[in-house]
C-alpha cells in the first residue's frame, strides 16, 4: 500500500509515461483534462486518507465495551449528518469542476486544418481535405498537425467501432459506423505523439496505433506538398524491379500507390510509406528490413490482420522492400 | 435430508461435465486458420480440373484440412468480404447477377464443384470474367469460392454468413436466397439448361 | 375432514422431538441421485448455486493469470490474439453473469428465509428451475471455450462487432444465448426473493424490523425484475440480427450501432448494484455481530439502499461518455453518477459510526469487512473520477476503468462475499473454518489485491488502453505490467488458500453449534446446519435483533405437520393471514430445464427451434404443474 502511494506521488509531481500518456500533456485540451485529473485525484485522494485513518483510529482504540447510549446515538446522527452533508458538497463542487473543464474544451478555429479520419480494422485512414471538403490527398497510421494550429478530425467509421485517442493532446472520442464525430485538437509544442484505438474493434485491436506528428508551420507545409505529389520513379534497378514486382502479385489489387497503375483501395494509400516513422499501424519501425519481414509473412507479425501472406521469392522480396523503402 | 446428497450429486455432475467437456474438445476443437502455411498455399494453387474445365478434385490438403472453405463460418465471411473487396458485385451483384450470371438461379454454367468456382476466378473464364490469380492469393480464391458456393446453396447453411451491415434486399446466406427457386413453382429456370454448356 | 384429524395433524400439543420427527417426514428429502435432482429445499439449492458459482470463479480466476501470463512481458507470444480475445471475453462474461450475480442471489436463497423465519423459499419449484437453468448456461459457455468457439467480442458484446457481418461463426450468439440462460435464472430467483420477503415474514417482523441485508437483497431483487428485460431484448435482437437477418442494429436501414449500448447498460449499470447491494446486505449483517451492538442508521442504511437502486437506472449514459453526446446529455449524466456517491457515502458512515461506537472482534469475517471499507472507498472515489465527462475522456476503456471495477467488484463484493463464506460458513455446514488460514487468506488477498489492481490506475493514465493482448516494447508499460503480473500470483495464493480451508473445513471443521458468533438475526436460532424445515415452530419477532433482545424466542404454534405448510404474513406488519402449503420436491423443473435449454441452443442455429424445441417445454410444464387435488391454503 505504501509504495503504491508513493508511486502515484511520484506520477503526479514528476509526470512520465512517454508519449502516449495524459500526464504528459502538450495540447490545450490535454492540459485541462491533467489539471481536472490532479485536482480529482489530489481531493479523492485526501478523503480517502480521511475515511481510512479514522478507521485505523477506531480500531487501535479499542473500547471495553460497546456503547448503546443516547449520548452516543446522538454524536453518531450529528457526525453522520455532517459527514453527508460534506459529501454532497464535494461531489457538487467536483461536478461544477468537470462541467468548467468541459466548457474549455471544444473550441475549434473555423481555419482549422480539416482531416478526415476513417478507422477500420486495423489501421487509420487520414484523408487531407481543402476548405471545400475536396480531398487533398491520404495517409495511413501518421498523422502530421502545425503546432499552434487547430485541427479538426471528421471521425468515421468503416467497419466496427473504433476509438480515437491521442492522450498527450486530447480525450478521446469514438469512430462509429453511421456517425460522424468532430474531435478538435491542437499541440502546443513540436514533438511525436502516439494516440492508439481505444475501443475494443477485433483480433488485432493491440496492433491498432498510429503517430501524431506535430511540425512547425514550415515544416508541415513542406511535408504536406510533399504528400500531395505522386509517388517517386524508383532510383536504381533494384526499386525498378520491385516496382514491376508489386504491380504484377496481388498487392496492387489492395493498395494505393499514386501515379501507379496501383489503385486498390482496401489497403492503406502506400504512396509514401517509406517516408512513415512505422508499418502495420504503429506495429515496427519503418526500416528497409522491417519491410522485408512484414511483406514476407504479415500474419506472423500482426495475426488475423487483413494482409495476406503472398508468395515471393527471395530475390522478388528483396526488390520490393527496395521499392517501398523509396517511396519518400 | 443431510449435506451427503447434494454433494455427491454435485459430484456426479460434474464428473459427466467434465467427461462432455474432455470428450468434446477432443472431437471437434476447431480453431481458426489466420496464416495458411505457405505450403498448404502452394498446393491450393494446383486445381485439377477434368479436360472440359468444368469439374475437377480439390488438392488432397484441402480434405486433410477438413474442406475449411465450405464448413467453417470464419472462412466463409472473409469470403464475403473479398467479393465486395474486389469488385464482384460490378458484374454478379448481390449474387442475383447483372453483366455476369447469377449465383442463385441454380444454374452453374461451370458445375456446382469447389474447384470449378475456385478455377473460374483463378483463371478467368470466356465471355468476361477476368483472372484473379496476380490479384488474390490462393487462400483468398478458395475462399471467395467457398463464399460464392454458399450463395447460391438452396438448403441454409449453419456456417453461411448473415446479412452485412449495408442496403440489401435479398435474403442472406444463411437464409438460402436461392431457394426462391422453390417457391416460384417450375417456371423460371435458366433457358440454358442441358446436358452441357 | 373432521375436527379431530385436523387437530392431530397439528404441531399444538406435540412435544419438540415428536414434531422434529414429523417435521423431518415431511420435509425432508430421501436419499438418492433422482431425489437429489428433485429436492426444491432452497439451503440445498443455494448450496448448489454457492459450489457451481465458486467453480466458476476459480475458472475465471485462471483465465485472469492467463491474460497476467500473456501481458507480464511485451509483444509476448504465450497466446495469440484470438485466443486472448476469447480468454478476455470469458474472464468477464464468466465473473459477472456466472459468477457475481449467481452467487449473490444465491447468498440470498440460501439467507432470506431463514432470516425472514419461514420454512423454505416462495415458488420452491422454480427455484429449482431457476438451478439448473443457470447450470446449463454456465456450461454452455465453458463447452464453446473448450471448443475454441467462445465468444470473442468483449463482455459487453459492443454491435457491429458481434454483429452479423463482424462476429462470423456461432461465437457471438453462444455469448447471447448464455446471457438468456442466466437472466432466465436470475429473474425466477428475484421474484422468488419479492414474494418471500413480502408475504413469508415470521409474524411480528414488520418492514422496519427487516434485517438490512433482507433489505438490500429486496431492493437487488427489485433491480433484477427492471434491468434484465432490457439486457434479454438487447441478447435476443442481436440474435435476430445475426440469424433471421432483422435489422434493428444496421446503421444503413434504419437501425442503430448505439441502441445495443443504450439496451445493454441500462442493464450493465444496474448489474454493478445487483451485485454491489447483496455486499452492502453482507455487511450490514456481519459488523453488528463483530462489533458487540446494532448497526447504526438503520433507517438510513434503508432509505440509501433504496435511493442507490433508483439512481442506479438514471446513469447508464456514463458509460458511454466517448460516443459523442450532445452536451445537456452529458450533463445530466455526470451529475446524476457522481449523486449516487452520496447514499454510497451514508453507507460507509453508518458503519463507521458502528464500528466507533462498538467494540471489534477481529475475527476474519471482521477483516474482511475493514478490507472491504478500504477498498471500496477507493474504488467509489475512482468513481467518482470517471463520473466526470471530461476526465473519463481519458480514462475510458483504459486500464485506469479496469483497476476501477475490480476495486469496486472485488473490494465492494468478493471481500464482503468471502467475508460473508466465514460467517455463514458454521451455519451451512455445522463447522468452523480455521481462523489461522482466514487470517492467511486474507492478508494474502487483500494485499495481492491492492498490489495487482492499484498500478493499474497508473497503466491507465499513461495511456494503455484495456483489452489489448499485448504491447509494443517502446511503451513504458512492461516493468508495471511485469509487476501487475507478479502481484497477481500473490492475489491467487490467497484464493488458494481460501478453497483449501473450505474443503479442510468441510469435513474437520470444528462443530459449530447454532449460534458460534452470538449474532442476533434469526437464522441463528436454528441448528447448524439448519434442518429442512428450517425452524421447530415458526419464531414470532418482537424486534430487529430477535436474538439478542429476548432470552427466549416466542414461537407460533398451529401449522399442520402432515403436509409442507407456511405461514403467509401481511406486508407491513407481518400480521399472520393464512398457511400455505408448499410445494414438494419434483423432477419436473430439471425437466423443463433441460427442455428449455435445447430450446435455446438449437435456436442459436435455427430459428424453427422455436416453434418445435417449446413443444418439450410445453410437456415438461405440464407435468410440473400438474393438479395434486391438494388445497392451497388455509385461513
Amino acid at each position: 500500500m505504501k509504495a503504491a502511494l508513493v508511486i502515484i506521488f511520484i506520477v503526479l509531481l514528476a509526470g512520465c509515461g512517454g508519449n502516449q500518456s495524459a500526464l504528459e500533456a502538450h495540447g490545450p485540451s490535454a492540459v485541462a483534462l491533467k489539471d481536472l485529473i490532479v485536482l480529482f485525484t489530489l481531493l479523492c485522494f485526501a478523503i480517502w486518507l480521511l475515511v481510512t485513518g479514522f478507521l485505523l483510529w477506531v480500531l487501535a482504540r479499542r473500547r471495553a465495551e460497546p456503547r448503546q447510549d443516547q449520548a452516543a446515538e446522538q454524536r453518531m446522527t450529528v457526525a453522520v449528518r455532517a459527514s453527508v452533508a460534506a459529501t454532497v458538497l464535494v461531489v457538487a463542487g467536483l461536478t461544477v469542476a468537470s462541467f468548467h473543464a468541459t466548457r474549455s474544451l471544444n473550441s475549434g478555429a473555423d481555419d482549422a486544418v480539416l482531416v478526415s479520419v476513417k478507422g477500420q480494422q486495423w489501421w487509420w485512414q487520414f484523408t487531407y481535405k481543402d476548405a471545400t471538403q475536396a480531398s487533398i490527398f491520404q495517409a495511413a497510421n501518421e498523422l502530421h498537425i502545425p503546432v499552434g494550429k487547430d485541427v479538426r478530425l471528421e471521425l468515421e467509421s468503416i467497419d466496427v467501432i473504433h476509438s480515437l485517442w491521442i492522450p498527450s493532446l486530447a480525450g478521446k472520442l469514438d469512430l462509429i459506423p453511421g456517425r460522424k464525430n468532430d474531435l478538435t485538437l491542437r499541440a502546443d509544442r513540436p514533438g511525436t505523439y502516439r494516440g492508439q484505438c481505444a475501443e475494443f474493434c477485433g483480433l488485432q485491436h493491440g496492433h491498432m496505433a498510429f503517430l501524431v506528428i506535430a511540425q512547425d508551420e514550415g515544416d508541415y507545409r513542406q511535408w504536406a506538398a510533399a504528400q500531395a505529389a505522386p509517388a517517386t520513379e524508383p532510383s536504381d534497378a533494384e526499386a525498378a524491379a520491385g516496382k514491376v514486382v508489386f504491380m504484377s502479385k496481388p498487392c496492387a489489387a489492395c493498395h494505393t500507390i499514386r501515379g501507379t497503375p496501383a489503385i486498390g483501395s482496401s489497403g492503406p494509400d502506400l504512396t509514401h510509406v517509406g517516408g512513415r516513422q512505422t508499418i502495420g499501424a504503429g506495429l515496427l519501425e519503418t526500416t528497409r528490413g522491417s519491410l522485408a519481414a512484414w511483406i514476407a509473412d504479415p500474419q506472423t507479425l500482426k495475426p488475423g490482420n487483413n494482409m495476406p501472406l503472398v508468395p515471393l521469392t527471395s530475390e522478388e522480396l528483396r526488390q520490393l522492400s527496395a521499392y517501398m523503402e523509396g517511396l519518400r | 435430508m443431510d449435506s451427503i446428497a447434494p454433494v455427491k450429486t454435485l459430484t456426479v455432475i460434474g464428473a459427466i461435465s467434465l467427461i462432455a467437456i474432455a470428450a468434446a474438445i477432443g472431437w471437434a476443437r476447431e480453431p481458426r486458420q489466420y496464416r495458411t502455411d505457405p505450403p498448404a498455399a502452394a498446393a491450393f494453387d494446383q486445381l485439377r480440373l477434368m479436360p472440359d474445365g468444368i469439374s475437377g478434385t480439390p488438392p488432397e490438403v484441402y480434405f486433410a484440412m477438413g474442406k475449411p472453405y465450405e464448413s467453417t463460418g470464419f472462412d466463409l465471411s472473409q469470403g464475403k468480404r473479398l467479393y465486395s473487396w474486389f469488385g464482384c458485385s460490378q458484374c454478379h451483384g448481390d449474387g442475383r447477377g447483372g453483366k455476369g450470371p447469377s449465383f442463385i438461379d441454380g444454374w452453374w454454367l461451370y458445375g456446382p464443384s469447389l474447384v470449378s468456382i475456385a478455377a473460374s476466378i483463378r483463371n478467368g473464364r470466356p465471355h468476361g470474367m477476368p483472372a484473379f490469380k496476380d490479384k488474390m492469393t490462393s487462400d483468398q480464391i478458395w475462399q471467395l469460392a467457398g463464399y460464392v458456393k454458399s450463395i447460391g446453396a438452396y438448403s441454409a447453411s449453419v456456417v453461411a454468413p448473415s446479412r452485412n451491415d449495408d442496403k440489401t434486399n435479398r435474403p442472406a446466406e444463411n437464409r438460402a436466397p436461392a431457394a426462391i427457386l422453390f417457391d416460384e413453382g417450375p417456371a423460371p429456370l435458366h433457358p440454358d439448361q442441358g446436358p452441357s454448356p | 375432514m373432521g375436527e379431530q384429524e385436523t387437530y392431530a395433524a397439528l404441531d399444538v400439543d406435540l412435544h419438540d422431538v415428536e414434531l422434529e420427527a414429523k417435521l423431518d417426514k415431511t420435509w425432508g428429502s430421501r436419499p438418492g441421485f433422482w431425489r437429489a435432482i428433485a429436492t426444491v429445499d432452497h439451503k440445498v439449492i443455494a448450496r448448489r448455486y454457492i459450489v457451481t458459482a465458486f467453480v466458476f470463479l476459480i475458472l475465471g480466476g485462471l483465465l485472469a493469470m492467463a491474460m497476467r501470463l500473456q501481458l507480464s512481458q511485451p509483444e509476448a507470444r504465450f497466446i495469440g490474439p484470438d485466443r486472448y480475445n476469447q480468454i478476455f471475453t470469458m474472464h468477464g462474461s464468466n465473473m459477472m453473469f456466472l459468477f457475481a450475480v449467481p452467487v449473490m442471489e444465491a447468498m440470498a436463497v440460501y439467507l432470506v428465509p431463514l432470516m425472514v423465519g419461514t420454512r423454505n423459499i416462495a415458488f420452491p419449484r422454480l427455484n429449482a428451475f431457476s438451478y439448473w437453468t443457470f447450470l446449463f448456461g454456465g456450461l454452455l459457455l465453458w463447452l464453446s471455450f473448450a471448443l475454441d468457439t467462445a465468444p470473442d467480442v468483449g463482455w459487453f458484446a459492443y454491435v457491429p462487432l458481434s454483429g452479423p457481418e463482424y462476429g462470423p461463426g456461432k461465437r457471438a450468439d453462444l455469448w447471447a444465448q448464455m446471457i438468456t440462460f442466466t437472466e432466465l435464472a436470475a429473474l425466477a430467483v428475484a421474484v422468488e426473493i419479492v414474494v418471500t420477503v413480502f408475504k413469508q415474514r415470521a409474524p411480528g417482523m414488520s418492514l422496519d424490523r427487516i434485517p438490512v441485508l433482507v433489505w438490500a437483497m429486496l431492493v437487488m431483487s427489485f433491480l433484477v425484475i427492471v434491468a434484465m428485460p432490457a439486457i434479454m431484448v438487447a441478447s435476443s435482437t442481436l440474435i435476430l440480427d445475426r440469424l433471421v437477418g432483422t435489422q434493428f442494429y444496421n446503421p444503413a436501414l434504419g437501425g442503430d450501432a448505439l441502441l445495443w449500448q443504450h439496451l445493454f447498460w441500462f442493464f450493465g449499470h444496474p448489474e454493478v448494484y445487483i451485485i454491489f447491494l447483496p455486499a452492502v446486505g453482507l455487511v450490514s449483517s456481519i459488523l453488528p455481530t463483530f462489533v458487540g451492538r446494532p448497526l447504526f442508521g438503520y433507517l438510513l442504511l434503508v432509505m440509501a439502499l433504496i435511493a442507490t437502486g433508483v439512481l442506479s437506472f438514471g446513469l447508464w449514459v456514463h458509460h458511454m461518455f466517448v460516443v459523442g453526446l450532445p452536451r445537456v446529455g452529458e450533463s445530466f449524466f455526470t451529475a446524476s453518477s457522481m449523486a449516487i456517491a452520496v447514499p454510497a457515502g451514508v453507507q460507509i458512515f453508518c458503519w463507521l459510526a458502528t464500528l466507533w461506537a462498538g467494540r471489534p472482534v477481529f475475527r476474519t469475517p471482521l477483516l474482511f469487512v475493514l478490507g472491504f471499507i478500504v477498498t471500496f472507498v477507493m474504488g467509489g472515489l475512482t468513481g467518482v473520477m470517471v463520473a466526470s465527462v471530461p476526465l473519463d475522456s481519458q480514462v475510458h476503456d483504459t486500464y485506469f476503468v479496469v483497476a476501477h471495477f475490480h476495486y469496486v467488484l472485488v473490494g465492494g463484493a468478493v471481500f464482503p462475499l468471502i467475508g460473508a463464506v466465514y460467517y455463514w460458513f458454521p451455519k451451512m455446514t455445522g463447522r468452523l473454518m480455521s481462523e489461522r488460514l482466514g487470517r492467511w487468506a486474507f492478508g494474502l488477498i487483500f494485499a495481492g489485491f491492492h498490489l495487482t489492481f492499484f498500478p493499474m490506475h497508473i497503466l491507465g493514465l499513461w495511456g494503455m488502453p484495456r483489452r489489448v493482448y499485448t504491447y509494443q516494447p517502446e511503451l513504458p508499460w512492461a516493468g508495471l505490467n511485469l509487476f501487475v503480473s507478479l502481484s497477481s500470483v500473490v492475489l491467487a495464493a490467497g484464493f488458494l488458500v481460501f478453497f483449501i480451508d473450505v474443503l479442510r473445513s468441510w469435513k474437520n471443521g470444528l462443530p459449530a453449534g447454532p449460534n458460534p458468533w452470538k449474532a442476533s438475526t434469526l437464522e441463528w436460532a436454528t441448528s447448524s446446519p439448519p434442518p429442512a424445515y428450517n425452524f421447530r415452530r415458526i419464531p414470532v419477532v418482537g424486534s430487529r435483533d430477535p436474538l439478542w433482545s429476548d432470552a427466549d424466542l416466542p414461537v407460533a404454534a398451529g401449522m399442520r405437520t402432515d403436509r409442507r405448510e407456511l405461514l403467509v404474513t401481511s406486508i407491513v406488519e407481518a400480521l399472520p393471514q393464512a398457511r400455505e402449503s408448499s410445494p414438494s420436491d419434483s423432477v419436473w423443473p430439471f425437466w423443463t430445464a433441460i427442455a428449455t435449454a435445447i430450446m435455446l441452443i438449437w435456436s442459436i442455429f435455427s430459428p424453427w427451434a422455436v416453434v418445435w424445441g417449446s413443444i418439450p417445454i410445453a410437456v415438461a410444464l405440464i407435468g410440473w404443474f400438474w393438479p395434486k387435488g391438494t388445497p392451497e391454503d388455509e385461513s
